[in-house]
């Protein structure tokens, strides 16, 4: 099968200016993203990952290279925590981007209430997000980022704010919704086992300036979902190769 | 079915509401029989103290003459005026400041002054440009209470939770949206303690307003009184005032907690 390039990123360059100074936050990053495929990149924090992903979406403005979205693919952005408005029901949420592009139409509410029915909150669309687990919530936050029908997820950090339990349960959730709504996903984690289990891809990222240090395709022998995939021979192979790349020190 | 140690942890908790509101109740009434027994053996001068039997019977006298009323309603509704409005100017520039940061940077030394000044100063200046009367009052509760409700609606506007804002962003909402959508609804609580201020606020202004110009309300009730030197009218507004400004303060307090159920 061949694989269909759905984004491609050429010598990204990033410079914030401060009071201090000039930053150079990216600099030389390229990357293709092919359709159905799921990329982690990770780096020592302050790196740039999360200036990447802020790139992608419009938010930051491009110092120099190109981002290319092929077939004009469209973007969905979840954050760091779910973000829920808690003065919104959880159909509301999840309605949020629709409204804000002006595209509440029958139909695409009907598309919601059949992702939230799908994914098991069918009986909690009128709820307000106070009155769920923190597990749900981020379900709900994955709908609300489906229901404009991004073709590409970013995803940034987007458990870190979970405790570790409730982490391994819902990004195998998340994996798993992703997977079967057949989307593109790029996620900025600091978590080395989080990446080597979601991921097919790992970009390795240098301290900052962001440079990209290494690519792993990452190849699981019975490849399944996030928690299964930790039991994989080949797992701590992997961890312990991105680690040296990392280069923590204390 | 709770064990019996949780029903004892229970009345507990109920016994312990029931002594600290029986105790607030005795410390009222303690107060007011010391002051009244005080009064009634001539331990203290009732002409510059009053007692509560002299200020149950001027309430009476001036309920009897239809006076009453009538201060209480000026200064209520002035209140209420001025709360209102206030509340509502008070929002809008904060709206505004929110909007453009630029003017927000600019007029932030000048409100910081504005704040601090007290307003009383500008009382003669105010009744000089609008004359002796209700506007002037108002007027004047006004500077007292926009001024605060700019600062703490403006103070929840910026403390709006900036992944969110990132969240709106990311969505492409314009700076309409994001306003409607999640500052505002955010800012909720502040809101609401803005609000709460307000009413103590608006309250100040007014008397102090009656105290310079007016011909009815409690304020100009407690300075007629000090001018004939009839210390039971004096002490007479001010119990008066104590009731009104606590009823109204719970007035928004009931606001608040019928509303924020779903915040």
């Amino acid at each position: 099968m061949k694989k269909k390039k759905i984004l491609s990123i050429e010598n990204l360059k990033k410079i914030y200016h401060t009071k201090q100074g000039e930053i150079l936050a990216v600099d030389n990053f390229s990357f293709n993203l092919y359709k159905g495929e799921f990329v982690a990149i990770v780096g020592p924090s302050g790196c740039g990952k999360s200036t990447i992903l802020s790139i992608l979406c419009g938010l930051e403005k491009i110092t120099k290279g190109s981002v290319t979205f092929h077939n004009n693919a469209t973007i969905g952005y979840m954050l760091q925590q779910d973000s829920l408005f808690k003065w919104r029901t959880i159909l509301d949420n999840c309605l949020l981007g629709l409204e804000i592009k002006k595209t509440l139409t029958d139909e695409n509410k009907q598309y919601v209430l059949n992702l939230l029915k799908t994914y098991g909150l069918g009986d909690f669309i009128n709820n307000y997000p106070t009155s769920l687990s923190g597990g749900m919530r981020q379900r709900a936050a994955l709908i609300r980022t489906l229901a404009t029908k991004p073709d590409i997820l970013l995803l940034d950090e987007p458990f870190s704010a979970l405790d570790y339990q409730t982490r391994l349960a819902v990004s195998d959730d998340v994996y798993n919704i992703i997977k079967k709504e057949g989307k593109s996903v790029i996620m900025v984690t600091h978590d080395i086992a989080e990446a080597i289990s979601m991921a097919d891809r790992i970009i390795v990222l240098t301290k900052r300036p962001g440079k990209i240090k290494k690519i792993y395709d990452i190849n699981l022998s019975n490849k399944s979902t996030p928690i299964e995939n930790r039991k994989a021979k080949e797992f701590a192979h992997y961890y312990e190769q991105i680690w040296k790349d990392l280069d923590f020190h204390v | 079915m709770y064990s019996e140690e949780h029903i004892r942890y229970l009345k507990k908790l109920k016994r312990n509401k029931i002594i600290i509101l029986i105790t607030q109740i005795m410390l009222a009434v303690l107060f007011i029989a010391t002051w009244q027994l005080l009064a009634h053996f001539n331990l203290i001068n009732t002409f510059i103290t009053s007692s509560p039997s002299r200020v149950l019977k001027t309430i009476i006298n001036l309920h009897q003459t239809n006076n009453l009323y009538t201060h209480i309603f000026s200064t209520v509704f002035e209140t209420i005026i001025s709360f209102s409005v206030g509340t509502i100017i008070g929002i809008v520039i904060a709206t505004i400041l929110w909007w453009n940061s630029f003017l927000s940077k600019v007029l932030d030394p000048y409100l910081i002054v504005l704040n601090s000044l007290p307003k009383v100063a500008l009382g003669p200046i105010i009744i000089i440009w609008i004359g002796a009367n209700t506007t002037s009052i108002v007027v004047m509760a006004l500077l007292i209470s926009v001024i605060v409700t700019i600062i703490n609606v403006l103070q929840g506007f910026k403390e709006t939770d900036p992944i969110k804002i990132k969240l709106m962003k990311a969505l492409g909402a314009t700076k309409y949206q994001t306003y409607f959508k999640l500052v505002l609804p955010s800012s909720f609580n502040n809101i609401i303690s803005a609000l709460k201020i307000n009413v103590s606020m608006s309250l100040i202004g007014i008397v102090m307003g009656e105290f310079l110009v007016s011909k009815k309300g409690i304020g100009y009730l407690i300075m007629y009184g000090s001018q004939v030197f009839n210390l039971d009218l004096v002490i007479t507004g001010i119990v008066i005032l104590a009731i009104v400004s606590a009823i109204m303060y719970y007035l928004v307090y009931y606001l608040e907690k019928k509303l924020s159920t779903n915040n």
